[in-house]
């Protein structure tokens, strides 16, 4: 096959020393970038450009691609062990993670995350491999309805997520979904919900500052009031055999997540305009409505873990396809590498991979190097890791504070975003002491912003006609399936009240 | 490992060393930090592709000490932009890449209390052209073909845009009233996702810059009608443009680099010394004539007379279109 002539000529070049030297070194400044909270990838691309006009353009772009699998594997890091999301997009990664870590066994959480990662990775680079062209005109094919549908079947997962309490995720998203419209209207450019008239509204709600709000500052808060501050440090172990048995464990508790991450992921990613964080949040949703024992989530299930990872690996790679074959970024740090291309004189778009051949397998077989550096670089600090949280929670805590704080200002410089925060994650103490989900809201904030316009330009083309989302041959099954998973949990609860109505009276 | 690192660091200090000398002389203000290099609209669009181009042309030749951010604000057509610029407490680390919408949305949204004028003049990098596109299997080839097509489609006839009062709605606007054409028009956040609809025949055509379709057009997905430029375009001559059809119209967009509102007078000359190398660049100059953009260098002061005048036309334009 020519394909795979030209992968391994692809491997053979990243294999070269300097190329290697850039990927090893590219994965480790990644891990702790990803792992740092508020310095993503995007900050680490950015600051990190320069560097790479010392090296031939296809070693400088092999740098940058390893800098970005690197910070996809760190997000978990900071998520497990602190329950602060590192980046965006490992912020699903925080609902059982952090659980898990509370048990002691952070260890097999961040095995989990690791394998997943380079699960997710692996599926999506064989994906791009074999049919990078067909995948780009399938993300020509999705226009507004498409990804309306999209977002309409990811809420629908989440309805799921909540528990059984379907009234209060209800509940959640719209508050969510309020908080995503904040800001300027994208259609008719007009501002709307500038609270108390604040500038600061005017920019929208940052997602990082509701989520390291939410996890980071709400979730210390929590601790303490559980506990009184007289935390029972667990001390987790770290020896080779404890991490082979979770090695173990990891795969058979996790594989199911983990495909499910690794195929919708990839999916999500190749979409322009959506990403990672969507895709993680999305494979959170469908691995636990899919999952046997949907009640472990946010408890601390493998699945609930290995799912989001994947997919943030996995949806990574996806978003290289649209950037190298439409030449339009999938997600920020893409697009910062488009920019390097540019000056390269790499031309993005459907021409790129007939005129530089050499250059793209270069770049799709380091994807594959990338991967498996970066696999073994992270198992390697997992001891590191690990001893962070030996610290006494009365050290830890002020830390977490002192993170989420110095990450919420990183994503923005703005003391504005700072207050924000601290008001998200005092209310969210709240929110969880009344007993209301909050993925729910983390999922709205994030999807609301992109379902919004598409359900606006979808209604546009169709002067107003909602059967536009029906009559479309992609749109309408997904629209059909996405309202079934969305009323299924409210009948189910309907025959419940009926039969527990009847129960009384017989 | 190690000793490539240190390589690394030894040939970027050695850069530094053999660059500073001769910065100090020309310049008595540097940055001391990152510079918050804010975008006016969204990923991917002309605008966003100039910004990073010129990024990295700034840190190829090592033109600046510390690096440009590139920061999306596409919000609000570009309002959002414009706020978090003239609302920064660091004016001297803050520069914006513009667009027409610099000179529009301060016009169409005046409770935003935004003066242009306020701002400091950097550098006019040159201005882009607007060009008609429709998709091959369309069928269409030639303009007239296309006023035909719009006609017999009675109001159905979708095209993209990066919305309400931008720059491709005043063109579209402009045509639609000289040919009496109804045009259903669908707003995108940006000229990036136009484009990409446009290929995915989401949309029948659009008013892209040709930096925007090129990649398309070079594949033969995409078939340019008509231009908006004053002259026909080097790279696509046989393309007529709205002149030779007898309307007296043309459009351009503005490429230009701004500085903060309150930005020091020190700041600015730096940037503008860092600006006139880009524009002055081969890169630069390169680009300009690849994605079929016009040169028009101004100084600062003609700047200033070139933003009240823009203004003035919009004025106009705007009215015209029942803003």
């Amino acid at each position: 096959m020519e394909v795979l002539s030209l992968l391994g000529d692809g491997m053979l070049l990243s294999l070269q020393p300097l190329n290697l030297t850039m990927i090893l070194i590219g994965v480790t400044i990644g891990l702790f970038i990803g792992a740092m909270p508020g310095l993503g990838s995007v900050n680490g691309v950015a600051i990190l450009l320069p560097i790479t006009f010392l090296v031939p353009p296809s070693s400088a772009i092999i740098f940058l691609a390893a800098i970005y699998y690197g910070a996809m594997y760190g997000g978990a890091v900071s998520s497990i062990t602190l329950g602060i999301p590192g980046a965006s997009t490992a912020v699903a990664t925080t609902f059982d993670g952090r659980p898990l870590a509370k048990q002691g066994r952070a260890s097999l959480a961040l095995v989990t995350a690791a394998l997943a990662s380079f699960v997710g990775g692996t599926v999506a680079n064989v994906l791009f491999t074999l049919f990078a062209p067909l995948l780009a005109s399938v993300a020509l094919s999705f226009g507004p309805p498409e990804v309306f549908a999209l977002m309409l079947l990811a809420f629908a997962t989440f309805v799921g997520l909540g528990g059984d309490d379907i009234p209060k995720t209800i509940f959640s998203i719209c508050f969510g979904l309020v908080l995503g419209a904040v800001g300027f209207d994208q259609i008719s450019g007009a501002p709307r919900l500038v609270l108390f008239e604040y500038n600061g509204f005017l920019q929208g709600i940052g997602f990082l500052v509701l989520a390291i709000g939410v996890y980071g500052i709400g979730e210390m808060l929590w601790t303490i009031e559980q506990t009184r501050g007289d935390v029972t440090a667990t001390t987790p172990k770290m020896t080779i055999k404890g991490m082979a048995s979770d090695t173990k464990e990891a795969a058979k508790k996790g594989w199911k997540g983990t495909a499910i991450g690794s195929f919708l992921g990839f999916f999500v990613g190749v979409l322009p305009a959506a990403g990672a964080t969507p895709g993680s949040l999305m494979s959170y949703g469908v691995a636990k409505m899919v999952s046997r024992n949907p009640d472990e989530f946010g408890k601390g299930s493998v699945d609930g873990v290995a799912a989001p990872e994947a997919a943030n690996n996995s949806a990574s790679t996806g978003s290289m396809l649209p950037m190298l074959t439409l030449g339009i970024p999938g997600s920020p740090t893409t697009a910062i590498l488009l920019g390097g291309m540019v000056i390269w004189g790499l031309v993005p778009g459907p021409r790129l991979f007939v005129d530089e051949q050499e250059f793209v397998w270069g770049l799709i077989g380091s994807f594959y190097i990338s991967n498996v550096a970066a696999l073994l670089i992270n198992l390697a600090f997992i001891p590191v890791f690990i001893w962070m949280l030996r610290m006494p929670f009365t050290i830890l805590a002020p830390m977490i504070f002192v993170l989420s704080i110095a990450g919420g200002y990183a994503a923005t410089r703005d003391m504005f975003d700072i207050w924000l925060m601290v008001v998200f994650g005092i209310g969210a103490f709240f929110l969880r002491k009344f007993d209301y989900p909050l993925a729910p809201a983390v999922l709205a904030i994030v999807l609301g912003p992109i379902a919004e316009p598409t359900l606006r330009q979808s209604l546009l083309l169709s002067s107003g006609d909602p059967s536009i989302f029906f009559t479309r041959p992609v749109a309408g099954p997904i629209t059909i399936i996405a309202l079934i998973l969305i009323f299924l949990p409210l009948l189910k609860a309907l025959r419940r009240m009926r039969t527990s109505a009847k129960k009384p009276a017989s | 490992m190690k000793f490539t690192k240190r390589t690394v660091m030894g040939l970027l200090g050695a850069t530094f060393l053999a660059t500073a000398p001769m910065q100090a002389v020309a310049q008595d203000w540097e940055p001391r930090k990152p510079i918050d290099f804010v975008i006016m609209a969204g990923a991917g669009g002309g605008a966003d592709q100039i910004a990073r181009f010129i990024q990295a042309v700034a840190e190829q030749k090592d033109l600046v000490n510390r690096p440009l951010v590139p920061n999306n604000k596409g919000g609000g057509s570009g309002a959002e932009a414009l706020i978090h610029v003239s609302g920064t407490n660091d004016p001297d680390h803050t520069i914006l890449v513009t667009l027409n919408s610099f000179f529009t949305t301060p016009l169409r949204q005046e409770n935003l209390g935004i003066d242009i004028q306020t701002f400091t003049p950097v550098a006019m990098m040159g201005v882009d052209p607007f060009v008609l596109w429709v998709h091959k299997d369309s069928g269409i080839t030639t303009f007239e073909e296309y006023i035909e097509t719009v006609k017999e489609m009675g109001g159905e006839y979708v095209m993209g845009g990066t919305g309400a009062g931008q720059e491709d709605s005043i063109v579209i606007a402009f045509m639609s009233g000289a040919y009496d054409l109804d045009i259903k028009y669908i707003p995108y956040d940006g000229g990036g996702a136009v484009a990409k609809d446009l290929a995915g025949q989401q949309i029948m055509a659009s008013v892209n810059n040709p930096a925007e379709a090129k990649g398309f057009y070079e594949a033969g997905d995409f078939v340019p009608l008509l231009a908006f430029s004053d002259e026909r375009m080097p790279a696509y001559p046989d393309v007529p443009t709205i002149k030779e059809k007898g309307h007296d119209f043309s459009y351009y967009n503005q490429r230009a680099v701004v500085g903060a509102p309150g930005m020091s007078d020190e700041a600015a000359a730096y940037y503008q010394d860092v600006f006139t190398q880009i524009y002055n660049s081969e890169e630069w100059q390169g680009y300009l004539t690849s994605e079929s953009l016009s040169p028009l260098w101004m100084d600062a002061a003609e700047q200033r007379d070139y933003w009240a005048l823009q203004v003035e036309n919009h004025k106009t334009l705007l009215s015209a279109l029942g803003e």
